[in-house]
């Protein structure tokens, strides 16, 4: 099993829909936050192209945070999703510095928070917190061994990239072009 | 083609707009573990050479520092953490794949071994030292008689002290300025050129001056081609890594690294050395201030530019 997310930058909106649920479902403190929305606008005046990117962390295959952790707080679970245990981290930033994407960060409490893919919602069957409530629905996530899923079709279906492969991390969110 | 990013939504502390998650506990903690282990490098190697009555400055006096010193280090690595009722987790784990991890393990041998290693010169450094219980006296037997086990681990655990600091930074592949393997040497020779500072500045022995004298110059000279062969390698990267080269070569870190690291912390006082083994009469703590002030710079600039490099997006 291996999940994974495609996010459709042709129908994302930058709503923010997607941001504000998963601080609502994750009790994310005011002020931080576990996803971000990344307008790019590129070429030169006046051939400019824009897109927007419902982004989070990219739960990598090879994950760096994982191999600088000193204690194992942060770890791979069921499907490859990445996780930090609050009662093993010593906060001690190693995993944050070591993220590419700056996709952490650390809690007031005191540990290091990050996205969860809404593991304990995926556990119970339902989809992450950002994709149920996405108007546009342009997120998509499941398992990326099961070629039927819908994750593995639109990844099979249309033209995607993947963010900073050049880190060696192997992310695992596809953004469909 | 240009692109311009607006990234909307995340302001996180200590991450956003720019990482700054370590502040000044993590370069002070590197300066003063770099220093111990350059000091208890040169104490257990001189001892192992059998050179006690040579260099007592270096066997029997600088190590006395190192207690303070790491203890001040630690100090400062329990300040940095966040969640800090936490912080003996690292110890319920080898995690080998995690610098952080195994430097945690090598402070827990090197902190007591030094000063156990103060300990036994204690009385010979300070002779009127009594420590009034009979079983004290028993355990400086025992450790004095036990010396040359404690130097063959040192010597080994003070590399590794020296080198992890570097290794630390250096298998963070996300900023592309630390993540260069020379950095693990450059701060084992930085750690070792301050040592041999406060060594030289200690002693009262005019040939174990020279001595280490002759030393520092050599590692300042390692550490000048390791700094150089650092933006050789940079500059022959990909393009994420000459940017990083950039924050020092035009951008805003190249006054304050070229001229307090390279030209007050290491040339300067690599010349005055020069210049008093030559017979001039220079005022000793001159290039020992100068190379420990470097010393404290390259760490600061080097943990505050690696969080401004970062990845393309």
């Amino acid at each position: 099993m291996r999940y994974a997310m495609a996010i459709d930058t042709k129908k994302c909106v930058g709503c923010s829909d997607c941001v504000i649920a998963c601080q609502l479902e994750n009790q994310v403190p005011v002020g931080y936050c576990r996803e971000w929305i990344v307008e790019s606008v590129s070429g030169t005046y006046p051939h400019l192209a824009l897109e927007f990117r419902s982004e989070r962390c990219h739960h990598c295959a090879k994950p760096p945070c994982v191999r600088c952790c000193p204690t194992g707080a942060s770890h791979v679970e069921e499907g490859g999703v990445v996780l930090v245990e609050p009662g093993q981290c010593i906060g001690c930033g190693a995993c944050i510095a070591s993220c590419p994407y700056d996709a952490r960060y650390p809690h007031p409490e005191g540990y290091v928070d990050k996205c969860t893919f809404c593991i304990h919602r995926v556990r119970e069957g339902k989809q992450p917190a950002c994709v149920s409530v996405c108007p546009t629905h342009c997120l998509y996530f499941g398992d990326l061994d099961d070629p039927n899923s819908e994750v593995s079709r639109k990844v099979a279906e249309r033209k995607h990239k993947r963010l900073k492969t050049e880190a060696g991390t192997d992310p695992q969110l596809y953004f469909l072009t | 083609m240009e692109e311009e990013l607006i990234i909307s939504g995340r302001m996180n502390p200590k991450v956003d707009p720019m990482l700054h998650i370590w502040g000044w506990e993590i370069p002070f903690y590197l300066f003063v573990g770099g220093l111990a282990a350059g000091v208890l490098f040169f104490a257990s190697f001189c001892y192992l050479q059998g050179k006690e009555h040579n260099y007592p400055a270096a066997i029997k006096i600088a190590p006395l520092f190192t207690p303070g010193l790491l203890v001040l280090g630690l100090m400062a690595l329990f300040w940095d953490l966040n969640h800090k009722v936490y912080f003996w987790r690292l110890y319920t784990n080898i995690r080998l794949e995690s610098p952080m991890s195994w430097g945690a393990w090598t402070l827990l041998v090197v902190t007591p071994l030094s000063v156990l290693w103060s300990f036994t010169y204690a009385r010979e450094v300070f002779p009127k030292i009594d420590w009034k219980k009979q079983w004290i006296y028993q355990l400086e037997r025992f450790f004095i008689q036990h010396r040359r086990t404690m130097a063959w681990i040192m010597v080994f655990y003070s590399v590794i002290l020296g080198i992890y600091t570097g290794i630390l930074l250096s298998a963070f592949n996300a900023r592309p300025l630390w993540n260069t393997s020379i950095l693990g040497p450059l701060f084992l020779a930085s750690g070792l050129s301050a040592g041999a500072a406060l060594i030289i500045w200690l002693s009262k022995n005019e040939i174990e001056r020279r001595f280490f004298s002759r030393i520092d110059i050599v590692i300042i000279g390692a550490e000048i081609f390791f700094i150089i062969h650092m933006f050789m390698g940079f500059l022959a990267s990909t393009e994420v890594q000459q940017e990083a080269a950039a924050l020092f070569l035009g951008g805003p870190y190249t006054l304050p690294f070229w001229i307090f690291v390279v030209f007050i912390g290491m040339i300067i006082p690599a010349l005055l050395e020069l210049l008093e083994l030559r017979g001039q009469r220079i005022p000793v703590y001159i290039p020992v201030v100068l190379i420990l002030f470097g010393n404290v710079m390259l760490r600061f600039i080097i943990v505050y530019a690696g969080q401004a490099s970062r990845y393309l997006y």
